[in-house]
């Protein structure tokens, strides 16, 4: 079983956001960077699958600047067998249909059964680059999974996934892609040899030359959606605190739905 | 696990990331612990880094370093609950040209990972988010650690215990015994964003000017401590520091202390409209030269905070001896590692480094200043309430003729001093911090 | 601006409300230009009347058994024909389960600018839309704009748009999709749909919202919560100590690594308040909190807020609410 893992670099969870001066990108100083959460589901099903059919070869795929090679030897020291960074300033601005592109390049010459992606990048939360890329591979698709099963033939799975009131199950031919939602697994930590194992492992780097697509094909100039501003949200302050008793501060506050909020 | 260490570091501070950098360029096998997410996610400290030794490391260093203020100006400011008498110097000296006088204001959240980052691309393996839960033994020799991961022992020639005050590791030694609260303080910083001209303006500076100010008496509730401002380029890092002894003797928590120093009208003013971006708390090891542990086992050394290397006196300096005890520490390994021996005897020259440089000579010579400061905490209440109610009488303007006021002023101070006792205790004073 | 389509998305016969929403926005972004919607299903013809007295011009539907299932494939090639077809500037649906899986695939079939998870929309004179959207778990708002004015492709946050007033007087110009879309090539088939117990109202569709945190002790109290969302006709949610400790599914769980929600009403009933919490409900419209902390982060950003003790007052708000709606 050959599986690719897509995985971005993003900003802790944790992290403080604020925009940066020009409001063109976010303030990056002092912000720490690790692999998307759920991309980490990703690499963990993989390991799953990996484990229980005794075979199978992982490869973990990034796009990104030179720090992104930390996140890839991330996802090596848990266990990954192989990583590739994609690398090349002409990237700068892509928007998701430029990267879903390269990406597809990338993974057409790996000859895989198992395409697994995040369920959204939580930078730009935007959820577009693995169905873009299921399209683009001509490859059938289930997103945001929370519940994964490679049938014993290899040639299917069942997928589980989460909708309003309910759980659709579906069944999918293989090779497919998966996006990958909380609750699919516990990812792991990585284990100490792990760690130093994953120095040996291949990290191998690409241009976009390498994976012959033009430059003018990609980048700011090319996308056909850009992010023009960023704001902190509006601030919400705080309101009226309900005095008196129990009693009165219910019936105030009844009071106030009614006639000031009119949602009651 | 087969993959043997030339050495194991425990902690990425000062401390840990020079000596990792240090070895890793002389080619031995590195492996560094850090507890944080990153090196000095968790780090805190006051504000000025002293680079003497980080200049020997990286030689112009600060061409690359993230330093935030080269510091022109020092204030020490003595308080009362209304008044405030300093003394400031400024040295335009200091303003030349880098490294200026070795001393920048810093923040350890990015200046940590950057030395970190050197030692790593040296060659140094570093693994954050692990921690560090034991050391392992054979034969009463230290010959690794043991991380708080699957498949966590690894063993090394030399475990270097740069774990910072609270050291676990200096203790699972035996190296360094429980110590009395009085040789900590504890201290609490907050990190105030404000625009850069504002903090310019408001502190008399230029340019990436920085100052450092120090401040005692009331503003600290007398207690023997301080209260601190150095100025960053958009942010003020703020805090006070005090025995923990003082914290008990008082009850008052770090973070009401911090509150009451922030509040005296003659700070309130610096930082106000700033943003508080950050709260942390810290210890120091101020208990000086008396406190120095065992440094050396057979396979251990301690270096930096873990072996108490601070210099509490007028500086609160601590991390240019963490970076010196880091590189002395590394010198030694790599002579030990031509002889092979890793002994405690094998790894003495560390001791006689420490001791010919300026960072056990820095220790001896303050010596007393801890002793002298716990025994006469007149002179961060009494005195300095005395001495500005003296002075405000002396400015304050009235019908009174000066001569009465000046005759008011004499019977005040002969009623509350007692002139010899105050001879001796100035003369203690001047011994602690001027004799070496 | 040219054509505007919205997918109105159903379920079991019934239009989700975000729908209505969408053509609500379709209406206020069209000017001149049509509003088309498009409902795919089985049984669904019942419904072109409520999308044409709500604002669209026209329906394109498919009442079709082999469509009563979603498929990304399959849905997705219907609505990109018909954007085609009409050549269509915009397409507009939910940020729903499934909006959020057939957004992404209508524009990757169309090749065409995609916004997710909108909370508003500006056109400027070319027909090029502007999208405001959250962005880093709510951390930010962004505004992202399209470079082409064909083929834009978004999904809008449930409860922020407004709904147009039915007008029933409008005559209603359905067509069939014909040929529908051929499925032997839909490789991801749904072979079964479970209802999750919960059958209440779905949490990111509701209107109001009821929240319990740790605040609530012990798994049986949240049926005090219920009682209080019972009353009001509201959905229940949770935080994520309360789902940790395992009283109540992932389902329920609001904020940052759980839904994002934005109600007409919020009540927070012992939830503190955490910045996570905070990433999946600060924009609901009003914020109720009850708490006995008066520290607690959540009476920050909270419209109306009590010092209490929750055990205390949810239950006299309960009572309140239901003399009110039985008056
Ligand atoms: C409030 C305050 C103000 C100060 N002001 C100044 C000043 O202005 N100038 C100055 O020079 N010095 C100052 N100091 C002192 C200075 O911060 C320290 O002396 C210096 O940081 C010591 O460096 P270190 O590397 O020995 O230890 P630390 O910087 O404490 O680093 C120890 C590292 O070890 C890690 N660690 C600990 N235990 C484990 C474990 N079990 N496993 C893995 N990792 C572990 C920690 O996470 C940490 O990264 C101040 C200190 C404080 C608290
Ligand atoms: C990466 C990450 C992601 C996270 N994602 C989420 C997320 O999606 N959603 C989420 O909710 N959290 C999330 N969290 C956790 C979050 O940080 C908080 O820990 C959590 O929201 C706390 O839940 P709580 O408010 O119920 O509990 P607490 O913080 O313990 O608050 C309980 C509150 O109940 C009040 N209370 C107690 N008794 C009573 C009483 N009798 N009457 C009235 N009030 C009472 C207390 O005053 C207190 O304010 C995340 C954390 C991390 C690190
Ligand atoms: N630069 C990238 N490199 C590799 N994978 C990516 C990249 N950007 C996004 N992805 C993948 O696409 C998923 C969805 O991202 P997004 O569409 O940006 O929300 C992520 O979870 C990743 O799996």
């Amino acid at each position: 079983m050959k599986i690719a893992v897509c995985i971005k670099q993003v900003p802790a969870t944790e992290s403080k956001i604020k925009p940066a001066a020009d409001g063109k990108d976010i303030d990056r100083t002092g912000l720490s960077f690790v692999v998307n959460p759920y991309d980490e589901f990703g690499v963990e099903e993989a390991l799953k699958i990996k484990e229980q059919l005794g075979e199978g070869r992982i490869t973990v795929i990034s796009i990104g600047s030179d720090k992104t090679a930390e996140a890839l030897r991330t996802c090596l020291a848990v266990g990954a067998d192989q990583a590739i960074h994609i690398k090349d300033a002409a990237l700068e601005g892509s928007d998701a249909h430029a990267l879903a592109r390269v990406l597809t390049a990338a993974l057409q010459r790996e000859n895989l059964d198992i395409i697994f992606f995040g369920k959204q990048a939580i930078d730009d939360d935007s959820g577009a680059v693995g169905i873009y890329v299921a399209e683009m591979m001509n490859l059938p698709h289930v997103s945001a999974i929370n519940k994964l099963e490679i049938l014993s033939d290899e040639n299917r799975a069942v997928a589980h996934r989460q909708i309003e009131g309910g759980t659709e199950i579906i069944e999918v031919s293989l090779p497919a892609v998966f996006t990958c939602q909380k609750e699919l697994n516990e990812p792991r930590y990585a284990s100490l040899p792990g760690i130093m194992k994953a120095k040996q492992k291949p990290l191998s780097v690409l241009s976009l030359a390498d994976l012959e697509i033009a430059p003018d094909s990609v980048g700011l100039d090319n996308a056909v959606i850009t992010l023009d501003q960023l704001s902190p949200p509006p601030t919400r302050t705080a309101g009226t605190p309900l005095e008196g008793n129990a009693e009165e501060a219910v019936s105030e506050l009844v009071r106030l739905l009614r006639e000031e909020a009119k949602v009651l | 696990m087969s993959d043997k260490f030339d050495v194991a570091i425990v902690g990425a501070g000062p401390s840990g990331a020079a000596a990792a950098l240090t070895l890793a360029k002389a080619g031995l096998s590195v492996v560094v612990f850090e507890r944080g997410e990153f090196p000095g996610s968790k780090n805190m400290f006051g504000g000025v880094l002293y680079t003497p030794i980080l200049d020997k490391l990286v030689p112009g260093f600060w061409e690359e370093a993230p330093l935030e203020r080269h510091i022109v100006k020092r204030r020490f400011g003595l308080f009362s609950e209304s008044s405030e008498a300093a003394f400031e110097f400024r040295c335009e000296d200091f303003n030349q040209k880098p490294p200026f006088n070795q001393s920048f204001s810093a923040l350890r959240a990015q200046f940590d990972p950057w030395l970190a980052k050197k030692a790593k691309e040296a060659g140094a393996l570093i693994i954050p988010e692990t921690v560090v839960d034991d050391l392992l033994w054979k034969d009463g020799k230290v010959i690794g650690v043991k991380a708080r991961r699957e498949g966590g022992e690894i063993e090394a020639d030399v475990v270097i215990a740069a774990d910072g005050v609270n050291s676990f590791l200096a203790k699972k030694s035996g190296l360094r015994k429980d110590f009395s609260w009085n040789v900590l303080a504890v201290a609490a910083k907050e990190i105030i964003a404000l625009p850069r001209g504002t903090i310019e303006d408001r502190f008399g500076l230029e340019g990436n000017e920085g100052v450092a100010v120090e401040c005692f008496g009331d503003v600290v509730a007398g207690t023997v401590g301080a209260g601190f401002i150095y100025t960053n380029r958009e942010t003020l890092s703020v805090g006070v520091a005090c025995s923990i002894n003082a914290f008990i003797d008082k009850k008052i928590v770090p973070n009401d202390l911090l509150e009451r120093f922030k509040n005296h009208p003659s700070i309130r003013r610096l930082i106000r409209g700033g943003k508080t971006l950050e709260y942390a708390g810290h210890m120091i090891p101020e208990g000086g030269y008396k406190q120095v542990p065992e440094v050396i086992a057979d396979g251990l050394l301690l270096v930096g905070d873990a072996a108490h290397l601070v210099n509490a006196s007028f500086y609160h300096e601590g991390t240019n001896l963490a970076m010196a005890s880091g590189l002395f520490a590394a010198e030694t390994i790599i002579e030990a590692k031509k002889k092979d021996d890793f002994s405690r005897n094998g790894l003495k020259a560390y001791f006689q480094k420490l001791e010919e440089s300026f960072v056990l000579k820095d220790l001896k010579k303050y010596r007393q200043v801890e002793v002298w400061a716990h025994k006469n905490n007149k002179f961060f209440k009494e005195y300095p309430d005395l001495m500005l109610e003296v002075l405000k009488d002396y400015f304050t303007v009235s019908e009174t003729p000066k001569a009465h006021i000046q005759q008011a002023i004499v019977k005040k101070l002969r009623t509350r001093l007692k002139p010899l006792r105050t001879l001796v205790e100035l003369n203690q004073f001047r011994k602690s911090f001027f004799s070496s | 601006m040219g054509h505007i389509l919205v997918f109105a998305e159903q379920r079991d016969g019934k239009l989700k409300r975000v729908a209505l929403e969408a053509l609500g926005a379709a209406r206020q972004l069209a000017a001149d230009a049509q509003v088309l919607a498009i409902l795919i299903g089985e049984h669904t013809a019942a419904l072109t009347q409520t999308l044409t007295a709500r604002g669209a011009d026209k329906v394109y539907l498919i009442d079709d058994a082999g469509f009563s299932h979603y498929s990304s494939e399959g849905y997705g090639r219907a609505v990109a024909d018909i954007a085609k077809k009409e050549e269509a500037t915009l397409i507009l649906m939910g940020a729903t389960a499934l909006g959020k899986d057939l957004g992404p695939k209508v524009a990757a079939k169309l090749g065409g600018p995609f916004a997710g998870d909108c909370i508003a929309l500006e056109t400027d004179s070319e027909g090029k839309i502007t999208a405001t959207r959250p962005m880093y778990g709510g951390k930010i708002i962004s505004t992202v704009k399209c470079r082409t004015a064909t083929y834009q492709v978004a999904t809008l946050r449930p409860n922020v748009f407004p709904v147009n007033d039915p007008d029933d007087t409008k005559e209603s110009l359905v067509e069939n999709i014909a040929p529908l879309p051929d499925l032997s090539s839909v490789k991801a088939v749904i072979k079964e749909v479970l209802a999750s117990a919960n059958t209440k109202v779905e949490l990111t569709e509701a209107d109001i919202i009821v929240s319990g945190g740790r605040g609530l002790k012990a798994p049986e109290n949240f049926s005090i919560i219920e009682a209080l969302a019972d009353a009001l006709g509201a959905a229940v949610g949770a935080s994520r100590a309360a789902v940790d400790a395992g009283w109540k599914p992932h389902s329920y769980q609001v904020g940052l690594t759980g839904k994002t929600v934005s109600p007409s009403l919020y009540i927070a009933c012992g939830v503190s308040g955490a910045i996570q919490h905070q990433a999946g409900m600060s924009s609901s419209k009003y914020i109720v909190a009850i708490n006995k902390d008066p520290n607690a982060p959540i009476f920050k950003i909270a419209n109306y807020g009590i010092v209490g003790d929750l055990f205390e007052i949810v239950p006299l708000l309960t009572e309140a609410v239901k003399k009110i709606k039985n008056e």
